[in-house]
């Protein structure tokens, strides 16, 4: 007798769609957009700071003028105009390109999944931070890839650890495709390497013959007014550089890009065709037209300060109300902390308690492939204001405090971790 | 008839409520009733004040929605609803109580024990574990004593693994349900009362993929296999249905609910009960409804006018 698996298709997936499946913790952040919770879990920009009704005219103006071509199908590497403004945008992270070296995506998110559908086949290593982009690891999961972390500190990527790992892949008889590495503003870590660090982290990639996938999206939004210079500035043939307008103007629109080597980017195009034939047109010209009439660089000015406000405000409530063995690192740009729990706390055991206190953020192992991060926990301040983040921290640390009183008591064995996605989707605040 | 669907909520079990909550409004609506869903938040009593349905369906999970602390507050509102009276929804989510209950009426259940995390602490929880595994032996099911969707529940087979269930289960909630284990077939007996007194549907057998009912087996389709009716004898199905109809009447419980057994042999052993049945793509109610012959709307919409 057969019964109903309620999914006919159940044994007809790719074995890529292992581990698609519903997830406590995902559900609960559906309690965390709640507007009674703090949530410091997600990503998303302040899009509230944009001047709106410049943008209203903008795309007015846009439509007005251009509405046909907005409308209309596009080229598949993205429109010649804004590739050309990508340079301008380019120019103090100190990367200097020509527009034909550009591919405009849907998001930088998509420019990870090209590079990856280009170069990887199921098996094949690549070499990621520990932590790393979530966004990245499962690009990098559902094409099949040997994801391997390589230790980080407060400098980001550690080059003796990059060295050990590659060695150890080659000893191994395994293929590295790429180093994926966020150099400024780390997504989750918080922190950036100094420009001694990426020299190192370059020169090890060339001698291994490695190339190296650097993703920038925060590297705008430092607080100091300093831009770091990425490291594509020093090697336009082993480096493909991501970029993104999704911090510096708006998320919604979906606009990034990817600069490559000529013959990467020449697959990156028709990778993009057979994905989407071709990047959104309107939202294109609508980042050209913003570009071209907004002073944009003043409204990137306007988001570090806003930033900066807000990271102040969490790092003051941390050192004010965080028990005596929490630590965390203390970024200099871009949205995120990184927080080592006091010792036995499982950052994913402790999450239901967290939110029924109303709080929220996204457990460490979140952003590892192989069972790490359960001490850490990534805080976000990019959304709440800091009146809201010190109200988070405050609930947070007598979540912390409880859930000590807790281990105390039963010891700190590993708590089971729940299947499926432990971190949130994209439109959690 | 205005009918308002309440879903959400603040508890771990707020998507799955939503999804409920929708699913059982749009099933309405082929009805051709008005129906609204709303959230269970701080404008839910000014909007039941100032524009009142004529009848409520709660369907909030967890917490709020089924400790009767929401049926307390449409009493004092004087709004009528589907589904269990306050007193009933609270000893009902306690599942330690309402264990209590039902084998008063002559259920059996899972011998175990409902405890704080204060006892622990006070009296050493080693000494206090190794005492309920000597007593209940193992595996034991661990789990929070209120809420649903597994959320927090863990099969312990070594001792050493129970530590880690127990802080599991307190994360979500104050109390922890330690119960021994009863391996057998898993079934879920849904009651209605459609004006004529409680009938038991076919009970759905559940055969999760992973050997443990857990969340993501709930709420993944093709997860769980389900056989409805259960692979069951005559005999079996109507000792369970008759269980089913007891513990639904012994709680007190009215309209609806879903009452979860094990069964082993002749053996049929009361696990919980549900005052708020899940209505999603793959709960176990709305499968029970189709297999005697009922769409998830024909039977909502029966008990609202029944209202």
């Amino acid at each position: 007798m057969t019964g109903s698996r309620l999914d006919p298709w159940i044994d007809s997936y790719a074995q890529r769609a292992n581990g698609m499946t519903a997830s406590e913790i995902r559900a609960l952040f559906a309690v965390a957009s709640r507007p009674e919770v703090v949530s410091l879990a997600g990503g998303m920009p302040y899009v509230e700071a944009l001047p709106m009704e410049a943008i209203a005219g903008t795309v007015a103006h846009l439509l007005a003028t251009r509405g046909t071509a907005a409308l209309q199908y596009g080229n598949g590497q993205g429109d010649q105009s804004l590739r050309e403004q990508i340079t301008e945008v380019m120019a103090p992270v100190g990367v200097h390109a020509h527009p034909d070296d550009i591919v405009v995506t849907a998001g930088s998110q998509m420019a990870l999944d090209l590079v990856t559908r280009i170069f990887c086949d199921p098996g094949d290593v690549v070499l990621v931070e520990a932590p790393s982009y979530v966004g990245a690891l499962g690009v990098f999961r559902s094409y099949q890839v040997d994801v391997r972390h390589v230790a980080m500190d407060d400098k980001g990527l550690v080059p003796e650890a990059l060295t050990e790992a590659l060695a150890a892949c080659r000893t191994a008889g395994q293929t590295v495709k790429f180093i994926y590495t966020i150099p400024s503003y780390h997504n989750p870590a918080g922190v950036t390497q100094d420009q001694t660090r990426r020299e190192q982290i370059l020169q090890i990639a060339q001698q291994a013959g490695v190339l190296v996938l650097e993703d920038d999206p925060y590297g705008l939004l430092g607080f100091d007014g300093e831009v770091p210079q990425a490291i594509r500035a020093m090697d336009s043939q082993s480096v493909i550089y991501l970029g993104s307008f999704s911090k510096t103007i708006a998320a919604g629109l979906r606009v990034g890009w990817a600069v490559a080597p000529h013959a990467v980017r020449e697959k990156l195009v028709l990778a993009a065709e057979a994905a989407i034939l071709c990047p959104s047109n309107f939202s294109q010209l609508t980042v050209s037209e913003y570009l071209r009439t907004q002073p944009w660089m003043d409204q990137v000015k306007a988001f570090r300060e806003l930033y900066r406000e807000r990271r102040d405000a969490l790092l003051t409530a941390m050192e004010q109300l965080f028990p005596p063995g929490t630590s965390w690192t203390v970024p200099t740009g871009g949205f995120y902390s990184w927080v080592t729990l006091p010792e036995g706390i499982d950052a994913t055991a402790m999450l239901p308690r967290a939110v029924s206190a109303l709080v929220a953020y996204v457990p460490g192992t979140g952003f590892y492939t192989d069972g790490q991060g359960r001490d850490s926990m990534r805080l976000s301040y990019c959304y709440p204001p800091p009146e809201r983040i010190s109200e988070g921290v405050r609930r947070l640390a007598g979540v912390i405090e409880e859930e000590l009183d807790l281990i105390h008591t039963f010891g700190n064995a590993p708590v089971h971790l729940p299947p499926g996605p432990a971190t949130p989707g994209p439109d959690l605040a | 008839m205005s009918v308002m669907v309440i879903a959400g909520g603040l508890s771990a079990e707020r998507d799955v409520s939503l999804r409920s909550g929708r699913r059982l409004a749009e099933s309405l609506r082929e009805e051709g009733e008005d129906v609204s869903v709303v959230d269970l938040d701080a404008s839910l009593v000014p909007s039941l004040q100032n524009d009142p349905p004529d009848v409520v369906i709660p369907l909030v999970h967890g917490a709020a929605g089924e400790d009767g602390s929401l049926a307390d507050v449409l009493d004092a509102l004087d709004i009528r609803y589907v589904g269990s009276g306050a007193v009933a929804c609270r000893q009902t989510f306690d599942k330690a109580i309402a264990k209590g209950i039902v084998a008063d009426h002559g259920l059996q259940v899972p011998s175990g024990y409902s405890l704080p995390h204060g006892i622990f602490r006070d009296l050493g929880a080693p000494a206090v574990m190794a005492a309920i595994v000597d007593r209940l032996g193992l595996p034991l099911m661990v789990k929070p004593t209120c809420g649903g969707s597994a959320l927090g529940a863990t099969l312990v087979r070594e001792a050493e693994q129970l530590p880690p269930a127990m802080v599991a289960a307190f994360a979500y909630g104050d109390s922890a349900l330690l119960e021994r284990y009863v391996p057998g077939v898993e079934v879920a007996v849904s009651v209605v009362d459609l004006g004529h007194g409680p009938q038991a549907w076919p009970a759905v057998e559940i055969v999760p993929r992973s050997g443990i009912y857990d969340y993501a087996a709930r709420y993944t389709a093709g997860e769980t296999e389900f056989f409805v009716p259960a692979r069951i004898s005559t005999s079996q199905a109507d000792a369970c249905a008759a269980a089913a109809v007891t513990a639904h009447q012994a709680l007190g419980l009215r309209d609806w609910s879903r009452v979860d057994f094990i069964i082993d042999g002749d053996d049929i052993v009361f696990l919980e009960a549900n005052v708020a049945p899940g209505m999603t793509e793959t709960s176990l109610f709305p499968q029970a409804a189709a297999a005697a012959g009922f769409t998830l709307g024909k039977v909502a919409a029966q008990l609202v006018a029944l209202h």
